[in-house]
């Protein structure tokens, strides 16, 4: 083999080697980085991650929150209108936290409630998470089909929120 | 009738975009001097034209036309008047509208400032010029007219999101598109030399003032919008690894890269195909980053326009842009370099680790930005990719462009000796290590990650000062080029030690008061006044008091809001900051701590409010800063201005 072409060789096996290195690197980055966006139909179902920590998202359950005369600490329902989960939080709400609002929290479960160490609340009149919105949609279509026998009508729309 | 004038100029734009890139080509593969010379009248008319449409759009947000569309959608009676006018470039419409006037002013630049290049070479680079605008303005007029008429007339606009009404809003798209758009110039010289076939060193040199102008905006406008976001979102933080940040991200990591093997290309001849693919890299990622802001592909605070369709126009633009030239780059370029050789420790050598870095740096937040989408579209899940993942591997990648950065410039072309390193040591580390001593026997509360940024920041600063010095005291003097170089590389150095300073030492603290309650946070003391009513121009506000004691003197009085605006009913937390350089103390108001429960609620005089101090958050924009007053100073080389013949020209960058 001549030099050139073992020159070559050896430029084009590093360059596959050190492409390989940086796929395996990002590939196991992202893999850590998976979140799971938990509905309490899964929460019920005990559908969840096994290092306990994930996000919850749902509606904010009307009447639901619940906190005493000063105190950060607050207490709220998530549903998906199928199931629902309690949930507690001390902190600041987000802006456009409410009642028969979307949100998502994240924490871990302790017992039958989840402990939620950050709320996020959708930014603004017209955004909604993407991957909330399709949560939810899941959620309901298994609900049909449950229910497609019982030939129960059922209104796509509770609550008035608008499907983008 | 004036929104029509602006569609009617629109239109005549396309057209002559038509013209400024179909004539000059041709004529430049022709050799017809009377087709090239189109060109230049080509794209003053093209700016002029855009420039009026702009101007209509504006004047028809400052008289409130709510019969156009885009003005009842984006503005309000109640809306003051700086915002009207800022409002053109609120949403989608508008914002291409401020592109396509972008590029033509940059446009306009070249054909002004570049009397002293060859007619081929010129009428090549305002053609390229001009396809973009053509992708550019028809994708404004068939997908998105800014002049759409809104019949009947609303009564009244749906008022501008509340985000951005804000002056930090009013610069930072423009610097931001000055930036994207600025790195077509440098793509326009890349392809046009690829056409010529010739490719020689020149038409780097006359491209580089260029890329150095772009960046320098680019800068500026990451920098703005860090700062806009910092204070405005309420959340204390300057950076989320948002899509939309990333997209304008991307492009400055690698027009980083492009500025650094347009020196060795330019001085070395080495890197020259390289540099070719950077100056398309750079452009197709400006490019992305619009598509990324503006499609809402990726759910973000900024996609403020959400249009599946305007994204599909996007995506087969940016295929025609990016294949076409990588298409043209893999036919025309040739494959020998003749660039001269260089030892394993060189300048070349480093440079190359730079543009390794950079692109790999530029590569990997690509990855992440897409990966959401593609592991949904692959169905392997959804993923969300955030600040931990990019956070890890940006610093794996800088680490080491920290480390080597003061040894650049002491590095000799060609070939360098170990040993010359050793006055740069001895300095660098030496002051290192004081500062490190200094830090341990002052700081408070210090990690190892404070330590570090403080021991890295001194290592580049040190490096840098000690190279300056070296070199005043052989030449007396320093040229643009050297002393931007400098500048910009100080500003890393100031940048590392405010992000690892703020991000070890800052504090947050969700606290809850009642007026005359107080509550002491990393020494100071936030003392609770209460909230009050108070009445904006288009909201209505909670504004609440806070004293702030350090010990027992009151150095702070801070008043944050929570506004609600009259359209749209929209909640916004205005946060108080009392800046300074060694610390921000940051208050956000919450709410009102009402007991709450079986649907009954007891009001209450008590706040939540989220309280942070941000130890040297300032060093970070002031770092920023730096680095685009090297990016302008560099480009102000006169060396630039003198591309060929001896005689006087014009400036090169004043754009």
């Amino acid at each position: 083999m001549n030099p050139t072409r073992k020159r070559r060789l050896w430029t084009v096996a590093l360059t596959l080697l050190a492409a390989a290195a940086a796929a395996v690197m990002i590939t196991l980055a992202l893999q850590a980085n998976r979140s799971y966006l938990v509905t309490p139909s899964q929460v019920l179902a005990g559908d969840i991650p096994d290092n306990g920590r994930f996000r919850l998202g749902g509606i904010v359950k009307e009447a639901s929150v619940r906190r005493s005369e000063g105190s950060l600490d607050v207490d709220f329902v998530i549903t998906d209108r199928l199931e629902d989960v309690a949930v507690r939080y001390s902190g600041v709400l987000p802006d456009l936290f409410r009642e028969g609002q979307s949100v998502i929290t994240e924490g871990h479960l302790e017992g039958q409630r989840f402990i939620a160490d950050e709320v996020m609340a959708k930014h603004d009149e017209t955004y909604r998470p993407v991957e909330l919105e399709k949560a939810l949609i899941e959620a309901r279509e298994k609900r049909d089909a449950e229910q497609a026998d019982d030939k129960q009508t059922y209104d796509k729309r509770p609550n008035g929120d608008a499907v983008q | 009738m004036i929104p029509e004038l602006g569609q009617v100029a629109l239109i005549l734009a396309l057209l002559v975009a038509i013209l400024q890139f179909a004539l000059p080509l041709w004529g430049a593969q022709r050799g017809n001097a009377a087709l090239m010379a189109v060109a230049r009248p080509a794209a003053y008319a093209q700016l002029s034209l855009v420039l009026l449409a702009f101007v209509l759009l504006s004047v028809a947000f400052a008289r409130q036309d709510f019969s156009v569309l885009y003005v009842a959608n984006n503005s309000n009676s109640l809306l003051p008047m700086h915002y009207r006018i800022t409002a053109v470039w609120g949403a989608h419409e508008g914002s291409l509208l401020l592109w396509a006037l972008v590029l033509s002013l940059w446009t306009g630049a070249v054909a002004r400032f570049s009397r002293s290049l060859p007619p081929e070479v010129i009428s090549r680079v305002l053609a390229v010029l001009g396809l973009v605008a053509i992708g550019f303005i028809s994708f404004m007029l068939f997908t998105s007219n800014p002049f759409e008429r809104l019949l009947p007339a609303a009564v009244e606009g749906r008022d501008l999101n509340p985000l951005l009404q804000d002056p930090g809003f009013i610069i930072h798209p423009p610097m931001i598109y000055m930036g994207y758009v600025g790195f077509s110039v440098a793509f326009a010289f890349a392809i046009a030399s690829m056409l010529d076939g010739r490719m020689d060193r020149a038409w780097v040199r006359w491209s580089r003032p260029w890329t150095n102008v772009a960046w320098a905006f680019q800068t500026l406008g990451i920098v703005l919008g860090s700062w806009w976001a910092y204070y405005e979102l309420g959340w204390g933080g300057w950076w989320f690894w948002d899509p939309v940040e990333n997209g304008s991200f991307m492009p400055w990591l690698v027009g980083t890269a492009l500025l650094h093997s347009q020196a060795v290309t330019e001085k070395r001849g080495s890197f020259r195909n390289w540099t070719l693919l950077l100056a398309i890299a750079a452009f197709s990622l400006s490019l992305l980053g619009t598509f990324i802001v503006r499609s809402g592909v990726l759910t973000s605070v900024h996609s403020f326009a959400a249009d599946p369709a305007r994204g599909v126009f996007i995506l087969v633009f940016l295929a025609i842009i990016v294949g076409g030239s990588l298409l043209l780059y893999a036919l025309r370029t040739p494959p020998a370099n003749d660039g001269k050789p260089f030892a394993p420790l060189s300048r070349e050598t480093l440079l190359m680790i730079n543009n390794l870095l950079f692109s790999a740096a530029a590569a990997m937040v690509l990855i992440g930005t897409l990966a959401p989408l593609l592991f949904e579209a692959l169905n392997l899940g959804r993923i969300s990719v955030g600040p931990p993942f990019f956070g890890l591997q940006f610093g794996i990648l800088m680490a080491p462009v920290v480390l080597l950065m003061p040894f650049g410039p002491f590095t000799r072309w060609q070939r360098e000796y170990a040993n010359r390193y050793l006055p740069l040591l001895r300095f660098a580390l030496t002051a290192a290590v004081l500062a490190l001593v200094l830090a341990w026997l002052l700081g408070d509360a210090f990690t190892l990650k404070s330590y570090a940024g403080v021991g890295l920041s001194i290592w580049i600063i040190a490096g840098t000062l000690r190279y300056a010095w070296q070199r005043l005291k052989s030449t007396a003097s320093l040229n643009g080029e050297t002393a931007g170089m400098l500048l910009a590389h100080l500003g890393l150095g100031v940048f590392v030690a405010g992000v690892l300073l703020v991000e070890s030492l800052g504090v947050e603290r969700d606290v809850a008061l009642a007026p005359g309650a107080s509550s002491e946070i990393n020494g100071y003391r936030f003392e609770f006044q209460g909230v009050e009513r108070v009445q904006g121009p288009n909201y209505r506000a909670d504004r609440g008091d806070l004293r702030v004691f350090d010990g027992d003197r009151e150095i702070a009085r801070l008043h944050p809001e929570k506004r609600a605006y009259a359209s749209g009913g929209q909640i916004m937390t205005e946060a108080a900051i009392d800046p300074a350089l060694h610390r921000d103390l940051y208050v956000a108001l919450g709410e009102r701590l009402d007991a709450r429960g079986d649907g009954a609620t007891v009001e209450t005089n008590s706040w939540s409010l989220r309280v942070y101090v941000k130890p040297f958050v300032r060093l970070i924009w002031l770092g920023g800063l730096l680095m685009m007053v090297g990016g302008f100073v560099a480009a102000a080389d006169r060396r630039f201005r003198r591309p060929r013949a001896e005689r006087p020209e014009e400036p090169a960058e004043a754009a």
